[in-house]
Parts: structure tokens; sequence; C-alpha cells
């Protein structure tokens, strides 16, 4: 194996730093949670008594090296907790989407044969009690929350203090026991399993060893120069991998701190107040943010609007070269200073990154107006390109070679290949060591000598030696004048509007292509209230003519756009529909991570598709729906089908040769 | 089962109802010639879940004014705690550990959720004005310890996100979610609501069900409610009175009023051949 755990210093496992932790930072912060108004806090030696008291508990509880414990929860302390201690113990945790339906969370529990389920509340116990029959292995429950649990039968359901409790009581049965399990971890031993939503498919289970997650960490870390003083906010899925690269992962490399929100609505006031230095949101993230600065400059007062819109075009035109120390004049930088004192600095104060040393985008492409408005203001806001299969780092940005329109070079130890058709392969450190009881799909993803296919498309750049992405490489096509199909660079630039949600793009194989749009309900909805528009619902609202005629001017100036790309000029829309339904991961539309699955919505929607290139005007649809809870009802709705202006596609070079 | 023996009895779901904690007897109230109530006597247990329901103008409102102690009946006698209460205000029938929420929201519209919360803590607050406004000492202690009890109290209702919030800026359904909350920050215990699920869309009449069933198995609190809406009723309750023209027409478990006549006459109206 080409690195041993000597790399770093003999901690070849979470535990093992764990303990170092402990030891090294003991009194340090390490965990903190808001609760009943207050941030609680524990250092690392309250948090490594914690874990081994559950860890304890756990034994005590009959769990075996090699179980699997399922993780179903938002971000709290004592998930991440849970998930050390069951490594401790010798078992596997494996994180589950907490917000998934009962079937699909059945799915994942069945597949890995979890016997036990650390749960948040009533409500996960609930749905866990609805698929038990399914769940032939499951054996016991721990809950967090007891509320309205009193009642419920407790032979195999349990409180996570009481598990402690009972750990701690047992301590002398089980200490050496649980210092043996722990002792036998080694870099090849499992850390933990993700289940990757994948666009397409049936969720896989990703097993990524120590030396994974370890060696990734090391290396990210090293990369940015993250240290124990750094504070980040824990608040993405811990399902995804990144939340545990960067929640487990490097913090337990670092010892810096994690910080838990009080509840998933209180996310940014939580934010504002921890003002973490290491930030990492998905694209969808920074768009929303963007999209409610825009709406509350909408309501402020023409003097503030003016002064912000002023401001902000001055960012705009110098902030990014500030950043990278580029050379800027004397009177834009003053400028600039005086932009930061009236309106970046409370605005980065507002958005909580007032801090943010480092910040990441990563798990789909971002919006270059969305990316430089944040970099404008001054945060060194980052691309990164990596996935689960690769323990997230595959190409990173190093400071001050930050571009919109590429996703950076190698990260550390990386090698990465491109075919000859362009698709993208690496083989690294992080490269993980199979999909769980699935060795064909492993066969088909990583080769024998470890290179992994990415599924992506891309290329580097000759100047740079950036990797730029085109998009995933099943998504291209060539339309049917053989000009080339990208949908996602025109969905990016759509999606920067604020009214617009989601965009999905369709026309490969065909001679012009369409588009499905959902509008941002909270944009619009606020834009509605501004000019007395009534509405009863989405549906009403997106078909108001007024809405249409508004995305219809966003989808041609669009069109101006992308006309200026020579490769994809024929990409323009030339016809869209506003959906009825915002796109959900409930119906299958979305993955958990919100990336659209293509496939399923060209199917499900097909007639809406068929319609629009039949000419059709409006067309009538009626869509089953999925609640949360599971249960199905349908919406139905007449779309109008609009058509927007087209530019005159450019002579294509391609062609001409 | 509406037997007037001091024991208790024990629910379908296993839950422990104790002996008669208020006790109507024979209430009758009139508006000038408006008879309102008629003659009404029914009990509220220790820790159950009490409705009372009828039709529009059935006299539900009036019923749960007199028990808060905010009308007074011409005639019958109200027993809380095993004595017959004497005539009070409002303020002290609260002292005696009664609260309740409003048909018709009663906030303070422009204070946030927090200070609309901690007013329910005021019967539990004891330094004087002066300490007050000299802070320091024993009134910021006093604040602390109830500011706790409210976090608490703002935990278990999930409104945490909007602790800051003023409520006018609040959507209906949350501001009947943080009437409840200052209801609770009394720590009653008897808790009156006043139609909680009126207007509310389903989702929120779920949530509203929720925490009402959660409130009664956690603090043991003791709920006499008033709504409209039947099938939340039925599910959310122990016992149930049914009310029309001013008159008791049913008393007793959700299965058995449901399945008497007079009871299905009033809301589905009779033929008069």
């Amino acid at each position: 194996m080409a690195q041993s755990s000597e790399a770093t210093g003999g901690l070849a496992s979470v535990p093992a730093l764990l303990q170092r932790n402990a030891r090294e930072f003991a009194d340090k912060a390490a965990y903190r949670e808001k609760e009943f108004g207050i941030w609680q806090s524990w250092t690392w030696s309250e948090a490594e008594k914690e874990i081994e008291a559950f860890a304890l508990g756990l034994i005590n509880l009959g769990i075996k090296e090699g179980d699997f414990v399922a993780i179903v929860g938002r971000n709290r302390p004592h998930f991440y907790w849970a998930m050390v201690a069951a490594q401790s113990a010798g078992a596997v945790p494996v994180p589950v989407y907490q917000d998934s339906a009962a079937e699909e969370m059945a799915y994942v529990l069945e597949h890995c044969g979890a016997r036990y389920a650390v749960v948040e509340d009533q409500e996960q116990v609930d749905k866990l009690i609805e698929i038990q029959d399914q769940l032939h292995q499951l054996e016991h429950m721990i809950y967090v929350d007891p509320r309205g649990l009193r009642k419920y039968d407790h032979h195999a359901l349990h409180r996570f203090s009481d598990i402690q409790e009972q750990g701690r009581a047992a301590y002398y049965e089980w200490i050496e026991d649980l210092k043996a399990r722990r002792e036998k971890l080694t870099y090849d031993s499992t850390c933990v399993m993700l289940y990757t939503s994948g666009t397409t498919g049936k969720p896989k289970g990703v097993v990524l060893s120590n030396r994974n997650v370890i060696q990734s960490a090391k290396n990210a870390c090293e990369f940015d120069d993250l240290n124990a003083g750094d504070e980040v906010l824990a608040y993405l899925p811990m399902a995804w991998v990144g939340d545990f690269i960067f929640s487990i992962g490097q913090a337990y490399w670092t010892g810096f701190c994690v910080n838990c929100p009080e509840s998933p609505d209180t996310m940014m006031t939580d934010l504002r107040e921890i003002g973490p230095s290491y930030y990492f949101a998905p694209p969808r993230i920074f768009e929303t943010q963007l999209t409610n600065v825009m709406i509350r400059m909408e309501d402020a007062s023409p003097f503030k609007k003016k002064l912000f819109d002023y401001f902000m075009a001055h960012a705009r035109k110098v902030g990014p070269a500030i950043l990278d120390g580029k050379q800027v004049s004397t009177w834009d930088r003053l400028k600039y200073k005086l932009g930061e004192l009236f309106i970046y600095g409370p605005l980065k104060n507002t958005l909580g990154f007032s801090k943010v040393r480092v910040g990441y985008t990563a798990g789909e492409a971002i919006g270059p107006e969305i990316f430089d408005f944040y970099r404008s203001l001054g945060i060194n806001l980052k691309q990164l390109y990596g996935q689960t299969e690769a323990t997230v780092f595959v190409t990173v940005q190093p400071d001050g070679e930050v571009r919109a329109d590429t996703v950076g070079v190698p990260a550390p130890d990386v090698e990465i290949r491109i075919n000859d058709d362009g698709r993208i392969f690496y083989r690294s450190p992080g490269t993980f060591v199979e999909y769980y009881k699935n060795p064909e799909s492993t066969a088909d993803t990583k080769d024998a000598e470890g290179w992994v296919d990415t599924g992506d498309a891309g290329f580097f750049e000759p100047d740079t030696g950036h990797l730029r992405i085109i998009d995933r490489a099943k998504d291209v096509g060539t339309m049917a004048d053989g000009a080339m199909f990208a949908p996602k660079y025109v969905e990016n630039k759509l999606k920067f509007y604020p009214d617009i949600l989601e965009v999905v793009l369709f026309g490969n194989g065909k001679d012009r292509c369409v588009a499905f749009i959902n509008i941002d309900l909270s944009a619009v909805g606020n834009w509605a209230e501004r000019n007395n528009i009534g509405y009863a619902s989405y549906q009403e609202l997106a078909q108001h003519p007024r809405v249409l005629e508004t995305i219809q001017n966003h989808v041609e100036e669009v069109n101006k756009s992308v006309a200026e790309d020579e490769m994809l000029s024929g990409c323009q829309v030339h016809r869209f529909v506003i959906l009825h339904k915002e796109l959900d991961a409930d119906d299958g539309e979305m993955t958990r991570t919100r990336k659209v699955r293509r496939v399923i919505v060209a199917d499900k929607f097909k007639e809406i598709i068929d319609a629009m290139y039949d000419g059709k005007d409006e067309i009538y649809t009626e869509t089953e729906v999925t609640y949360e809870d599971g249960r199905k009802g349908s919406i139905s709705a007449t779309l109008q089908i609009r058509d927007a202006q087209v530019q005159p596609v450019k002579a294509q070079k391609v062609a001409a040769e | 089962m509406n037997d007037m023996s001091t024991e208790g009895y024990v629910t379908e779901d296993g839950r422990k109802i104790g002996g008669v904690l208020m006790e109507m007897k024979d209430i009758s109230l009139r508006f000038g010639g408006v008879k309102a109530i008629t003659d009404i006597s029914f009990n509220i247990r220790e820790g159950e879940i009490r409705a009372i329901i009828g039709p529009n103008g059935a006299g539900k409102s009036s019923m749960l004014n007199v028990i808060s102690g905010f009308y007074i009946p011409q005639e019958g006698e109200v027993w809380y705690k095993g004595a017959r209460r004497p005539q009070m205000k409002p303020y002290e029938v609260a002292q005696q550990g009664i609260a309740r929420t409003f048909q018709n929201i009663a906030l303070f519209e422009g204070m946030s959720v927090l200070d609309n919360v901690m007013t329910g803590r005021l019967n539990h607050m004891k330094t004087g004005l002066l300490a007050q406004s000299i802070w320091k000492g024993k009134a910021e202690a006093e604040e602390v310890a109830n500011r706790e009890k409210v976090e608490k109290v703002i935990d278990f209702l999930e409104i945490q996100h909007i602790r800051k919030t003023p409520v006018s800026r609040l959507p209906y359904g949350l501001k009947k979610r943080v009437e409840l909350a200052r209801a609770l920050a009394v720590e009653p215990s008897l808790l009156l609501l006043d139609e909680p699920m009126a207007g509310m869309n389903v989702e929120e009449k779920e949530d509203m069900s929720r925490f009402i069933l959660d409130v009664n198995d956690e603090f043991g609190t003791t709920i006499a409610l008033i709504e409209h809406d039947m099938g939340v009723v039925m599910d959310l309750s122990d016992r149930v009175v049914v009310m029309d023209y001013g008159k008791k027409i049913g008393d007793g478990t959700p299965d058995e009023v449901r399945g008497n006549q007079a009871v299905i006459d009033a809301y589905l109206g009779v033929s008069h051949d």
C-alpha cells in the first residue's frame, strides 16, 4: 500500500484521534450545540467521556464488531458521538438522510442489515416501526429526544442517555473489551459507510476506510492550513460525505470545534452567532442566501438601495482582484474600503461570513454570477470538485487561483487522467474501498489499478492546469444538427435569477431546446405581495401572466448570452413552461442532495415535453405527489407553454471545418 | 363513566386519570333575557383531556369563560381542587393555576415572541417594581430562572426560530402556538384552550394536536378544550361534553358520545314532521 499510518503519526482510526485530542486539547471546545437559547459546549475530554459511555452502553447491549449502526438525525453532537462510539466498539456507522421516506430508509437499512439504529425523535421512531417488518436484522432503536415516546414499548427501544448511563454503570465490566476493540482498528478497517443518493438507480453503499478518511482530511487540512482554532457550523445532512469529512474527519484531525444549530430553522441566526472561520455549502445555500439579500434590498428604502447598488457594482469590478492580491488602483482600493465600511462589512456580518477564512462550494456547479457576488464581498469562497467515492476531494482551488468556471488543480496526492472521450478518472488515497454487497458496480467504477470513473466529462485548461467540468458525461449530448448539448451550462445561467429556483433543459437529439422552470416561491411571492397580486397556491402564482412574462424576459436574456458562446449557441431555449409543482426529493425527481434526476423528470412529464415540441400553447396535466409522511395526492393544472425569442446561431467553427 | 366517585380511571392507552379537579354544579348563565347556559353540571378530572363541543351558539365559549372566572354564573357552583370557588377576578383565577388561550388570539402584537411568553411567568415573579428596575441581584436571578422555564417551553413547542420575532409578523398558525406557549409558561394545573385549531389548515391542525397530546403526556397538565372540528376532538379527548342551545345533551367518552342520538340530531339536524 502506498501510504501507511506512519504518515499520520500512528493515528490509524478516528477513535485514536479522539484519544489524542482528549489528551492534547483536553480543555478546548470540541462541540457546541444551542439548546434552550444558550450555546452548550463540550470540551474534547468531555466529548471523549460521552463517547466512551455510549460505546460501553452499546457493548453492554450486545454490539459485535462489524455490526452496522444506522444514524438518523439532524446535526447534533449526540449523533457524532454515536458514530465515533460505534467505531470504537468496532462497528460501522451508517448515517442516513433523516428526511428520507420510509421506503428509502427501509432499502438502506435492509441493504446494510443494521442491527442498531440511533435516531432523533418520535418521528423517526415511528418511521422505523412502520417499516419494521422489512427489517429482520434491526434489534435495537436508541432515541435522543424522549418527547412523546414515554408510552412506547421499551423492550427494544432505549433512550440515548439511558444507554450512556448503563455504559457508565458497567464500566469495569466492559472497559477492557472496549480498549481491545479500539486497539484492533487499523488503517484498513472500515471507518464509515455512506449511501450515495445517485441520480440514477438505487442508492449504493460506499465503504470508506480509516485510510480514506484520515488521509483525505489530513491533506485537505494542510492544503488550507486549518488548525485547532477554526470553527465550523455543522448543518449539512449527516449522511452526506462532506459533512462526515468536515465534522468528523477534519475536526478530529485538527481538533477544531463543531457547532450544531438549535433547529434547522434557526440555521441563519446560529451562523451569525458562531461566525465560522471555515464554511462549506452546496451552491443551493449560496443561491438562497443571495435571493434573501436581494429580496430584502428590494424592500429597503430608496437611499439604502442606491447605496447598495453603487457599492455592489464597485465590488463586482475590483473585489475579486483585491481578494486575489492582484494590482488595483489606489482610488479603487479606497472606494472598496469605504464600501466595506458601509455595505460589505455589515452584509457579511448579517450573513455570518465575517470571519470566514476558507469557504467552499461543491456538490454541483455554481452560477458564476453567484460565485462572483460572494468573492466580490471579500469572502474567500472557492470551488472544490469531489464525490463520495473519492472521500470528497478530487480537485480544489488554491488561494489566489480561484475562478468561477474551473474547479481547480488536483488535490494533494490525487492523480487525474482524462480519457479520449473526455471522461475524468482519478486515483487517490481517498479512493473508496468498494460498494457494499455490489461487486459489479465496484468493478464498473474502479479498475484493478485503482482508477475511478467520475462519470463527468471535462478537460484541463492548457495554460493554467485547472480542470474544467463540462457536464455529467451522460447528460452531454448532441443536437439534431450535430451541435453540442450541455444542459448544465444554460440551467446555471437561468438559475442566477432570484425568481428561478430550478431549471431542466431538454434537447438531446432534437433540433431545438425546451425548458422546465420552477419559480422560487419566496422571491416571486415577495414580488407578488409588493405588486398586489393575489394568489392561493404555487400553481396559481406560477401561471400568472405577469410571472410568465418576467420569466420569459429572463429566458430571452439568457438566450442572448448563450448565443455568444460558440460551442453552445445551439442550446438556446426556444420554448418553456413553468411547472405546476416544485421538483422534490420525496417524489423522486431530485436526489436528497437536490440534484435533478433528469431521466426521471423527462419520463414523468413526458406529455409536457411532447406538447412543447408539438407546438401546443397549453397542456392539461395531472401529477401524483408524495407528502413527507408517505401519503399520496395529486395536483392538476393547465400549463401555458411560452415561446422565447432566440438569437441566430453563429456559424459554428466545427461545422465550418 | 361519568360517575361522581373520587377515584379516577385508566384510559385505553394506559394513562391514569386522577380525582376530580374541577366540578361544575348546575351552572346557569344569563345575559339579560338570553339564556346562554342552562343548568349544566360536569366535572374535569386531573390529567385528562376534556372537550366541550357543540354547534354554533351552543354556549361553549360562555362555559369556558365561566371556568376561567370571566363570567360569573347567576346560578350554580364552581368547585376547584375540592373547595367551592368564591366570586373571583380573572387574575385571581390565574393565580390559582388556570391558564387559557383565546379564540381570537390575544397576544401583545408589538412584542417579541420571547417577551410574550415571558409574560406568562408574571405570577411566578416575586421581586417588586423597585428591585426590578434596579435589576441587579435578586431580580436578575429571578429573571434568569424564569427565562430557563420559558426556554423549555419554546423548545417544547419548537418555536426557537421565531424567538426574537415580533408577534405581529407571524402567520396565524404560529401565533396560536405562541399563545399556547404563553399559557404553558404559567405552568398551569388546568389549561383551557378556546378553539385551538380554528382557522388552521390540516397540517397545522396535526401539529397542534400533537402538541396538545404531548403537553398532557409530558407535564401531566389537565386540559379542557373547546373545538369545532369533530374529528380532532374525538381523537384527542378522553371525555366529551356536548352542548346545544345552552343545555348539556351528552357526556362521556368519544365513542359513547358518537352513538348518542341527541348528539347526532344536534349536529345533523332533525326533521320536523
